[in-house]
């Protein structure tokens, strides 16, 4: 415990600077808004994270996300327990059959406004694991997709540039 | 009931393929006989599945070194059932009768397991029938498929009374993605990509037992250099989810330093995998023939840094978690594995380690380069969340020692075998993954594609532990339990 605590005093900060909103992602992001006019949801967000068919991969990066080195709840988005308390749905996996109904309940258990975020290359195309009988397609097919952020896993630190233009819009002009 | 049918007497001057594997076909007698020996002890099931018109066993006697697969001829799909000797078979032949239509003859449990009633064209199915638990005071909780937390979906189906649980029932399939129809008819290295997607925590042991499957069938040699440097790879992959699975179990426990020091030495290892291997979590950086990245000067000496700092903080974390009684009220005594489930289930990885079962792939069936690192398999006798734990703390000890050992033997080479002509063949493997020991079996049409692949997680005979530990602790417990395993689900669920 001694140990901890002086790395905690001497070693300094053990988060990585915090990177510039992905601009095709932002881009994404204020064409979404544009569309649909919502109430700015201010510098804050919860997020439930929902595994409709994925391999765990997203689940470890997305886990990252609340490690001391990305530690985004500095930008203050967070992850939540329940559907009810989201205003971002990030689901991962390309949507098998059987996750299909919990997927949709858990959306329409999210109260609006609600964004949705396809996270990694099965939910923006299957990746894959496309053409298998027994998923159901890709995120976009089930649910409107307001933000993709691609990769097989994305790395965390292009989760955090997509989230961040999530949060970076409401303020643009639409 | 059948008389148990000795794998080493059923064997009996057989000779093994280059795999390793005593590969024949059986009838129905010597069928029903090795399934009853799985049930008396007397060897492993190891896998159970279906290619095409014949059912496939596949059997580990680890005292006398033998690894065996049988076959039988099913008749329009029908063969006597293994779960009917042998309870660890149950849920693979409900699998495999969802997935092929095949009838295990006399196996009480005909329950749907991976089909629920949603696949296109399949129909309905009436409401899936949980086991009926009834009593006095007695409630459920149902809990899942989407978790309060970020974990893959399952349901999990708890009867409790008051706090205590009394039995706690799984159902599973629910990412399940048609891996194995995916598979069937892919080129090789289309097939590799998804076997290294069937659980993303495990995809370099995963994509390794695939590479030396179809290297096996092939007779496609891997250059040393390769082989070092699979090992490197899979010894990272162990270190990063072990660390972070120890400070997940403190998490629980409310103890968020040794939580946060773990979470930062993990994303160590990762960051330290993307730097040398250019994937965090070294997906396809397996490949059949070889590797498909190599590790620069620069890399090893990246390496050897991170081994210092993880041997540093592995010491470190063990002090304090042993200095914590707070810590320790929760996880000694707590989901407690008896080690008779543990044989009878063959459960691999720590979850059969924590209860006396000194089983691990790289000691029982050492493949290059665990063949040449004197790899001493250590275990604990308790069984709880604590020797689990402890347990794996160890491992991370031995992976460090076993990756400095490797990077000293590595010499510059070549990191991919020549291909062979196209051929078909047969080839099975073993690999110590993390959580426990993952077998893939491949064979290959005239055609070099893949015909037939089956993969089975160490998860398998992992998650039915993962009930019995359960019964009789608080639901509050619960979650350290299950930390404590980290089962895979889409490992599972396939």
């Amino acid at each position: 415990m001694r140990t901890f605590l002086r790395d905690a005093l001497l070693k300094g900060k053990a988060t990585v600077a915090a990177p510039a909103p992905d601009g095709v992602a932002l881009e994404e992001v204020a064409r979404a808004l544009a569309e649909r006019a919502r109430r700015r949801l201010g510098r804050s967000l919860s997020i439930r994270e929902v595994d409709a068919g994925s391999c765990n991969g997203c689940e470890l990066e997305i886990h990252a996300l609340n490690n001391p080195v990305y530690d985004v709840e500095r930008f203050g988005l967070k992850f939540v327990a329940s559907p009810r308390h989201a205003d971002v749905l990030m689901v991962t996996g390309p949507v098998t059959w059987n996750m299909r109904e919990a997927l949709l309940r858990t959306y329409d258990a999210t109260p609006a406004p609600k964004w949705v975020v396809a996270v990694g290359d099965c939910a923006v195309d299957c990746g894959v694991f496309a053409g298998s009988p027994a998923i159901v397609g890709r995120l976009a097919d089930i649910l409107p997709v307001d933000l993709h952020v691609g990769g097989c896993p994305p790395p965390p630190i292009e989760m955090v540039k997509g989230l961040l233009a999530l949060m970076e819009a409401p303020v643009l002009p639409r | 009931m059948t008389a148990p049918l000795l794998l080493s007497v059923w064997l009996g001057g057989r000779s093994a393929g280059p795999d390793g594997y005593v590969r024949a076909a059986v009838d129905a007698a010597a069928w029903e006989g090795l399934a009853a020996g799985c049930a008396a002890g007397s060897h492993d099931l190891s896998a159970l599945w279906a290619d095409g018109d014949r059912m496939c066993m596949a059997l580990n006697d680890a005292d006398r070194g033998l690894r065996a697969i049988a076959a039988l001829a099913t008749e329009q799909g029908a063969y006597p059932s293994v779960g009917r000797h042998h309870a660890p078979a149950v849920r693979l032949e409900r699998a495999m009768r969802d997935l092929y239509g095949t009838r295990p003859l006399g196996l009480a449990d005909m329950r749907p397991w991976l089909d629920h009633g949603r696949w296109p064209g399949r129909g309905d199915r009436p409401a899936y029938a949980f086991l009926p638990a009834e009593g006095e005071g007695l409630h459920q909780i149902p809990v899942g498929p989407v978790h309060a937390g970020i974990i893959e979906p399952g349901h999990f189906r708890f009867t409790a009374n008051g706090e205590t649980v009394v039995r706690l029932e799984e159902r599973l399939g629910y990412v399940h993605k048609g891996v194995e129809s995916l598979m069937a008819g892919a080129p090789v290295e289309t097939a590799a990509r998804i076997v290294g997607r069937i659980s993303g925590d495990s995809t370099v042991a995963y994509a390794w037992a695939f590479a030396r499957a179809v290297e096996m069938a092939l007779g496609w040699s891997v250059p040393p250099r390769a082989i070092l440097l699979r090992g490197v790879m899979a010894e990272l992959e162990r270190m990063a989810h072990h660390i972070g699975d120890v400070g997940a179990i403190c998490n629980d426990a409310s103890v968020l330093a040794i939580h946060a020091q773990c979470a930062v030495q993990r994303e160590d290892v990762l960051a330290t995998s993307a730097a040398c291997f250019g994937h965090r979590l070294m997906m396809d950086r397996v490949v059949p023939g070889g590797v498909a990245a190599d590790l620069s000067a620069e890399g090893i000496g990246q390496v050897r840094g991170l081994l210092r700092r993880l041997a540093e903080t592995r010491a470190e974390i063990l002090r304090v978690y042993e200095s914590m009684p707070s810590l320790q009220d929760r996880t000694v005594t707590t989901g407690i594995v008896s080690a008779e489930l543990v044989r009878q289930y063959a459960a691999g990885g720590f979850v059969g380690r924590a209860s006396g079962r000194a089983f691990d792939v790289r000691g029982s069936f050492a493949y290059a380069p665990y063949d040449d690192v004197a790899l001493a398999i250590r275990t604990r006798t308790a069984g709880d969340v604590d020797a689990r734990l402890l347990v794996r703390l160890d491992e991370i000890e031995d992976s460090v020692a076993i990756v400095e050992r490797l990077l000293s033997r590595l010499a510059p080479g070549p990191v991919r075998g020549e291909r062979p002509p196209v051929a078909e063949g047969e080839g099975a493997a073993l690999v110590e993954a993390f959580r426990g020991d993952v077998f893939v079996a491949v064979r290959l049409g005239v055609d070099g594609r893949v015909a037939h692949a089956h993969a089975r997680d160490a998860s398998w005979f992992q998650w039915p532990l993962l009930e019995a530990a359960v019964e009789g602790n608080i639901v509050a417990d619960f979650p350290l339990c299950n930390k404590s395993f980290n089962c895979s689900y889409s490992g599972h669920d396939l």
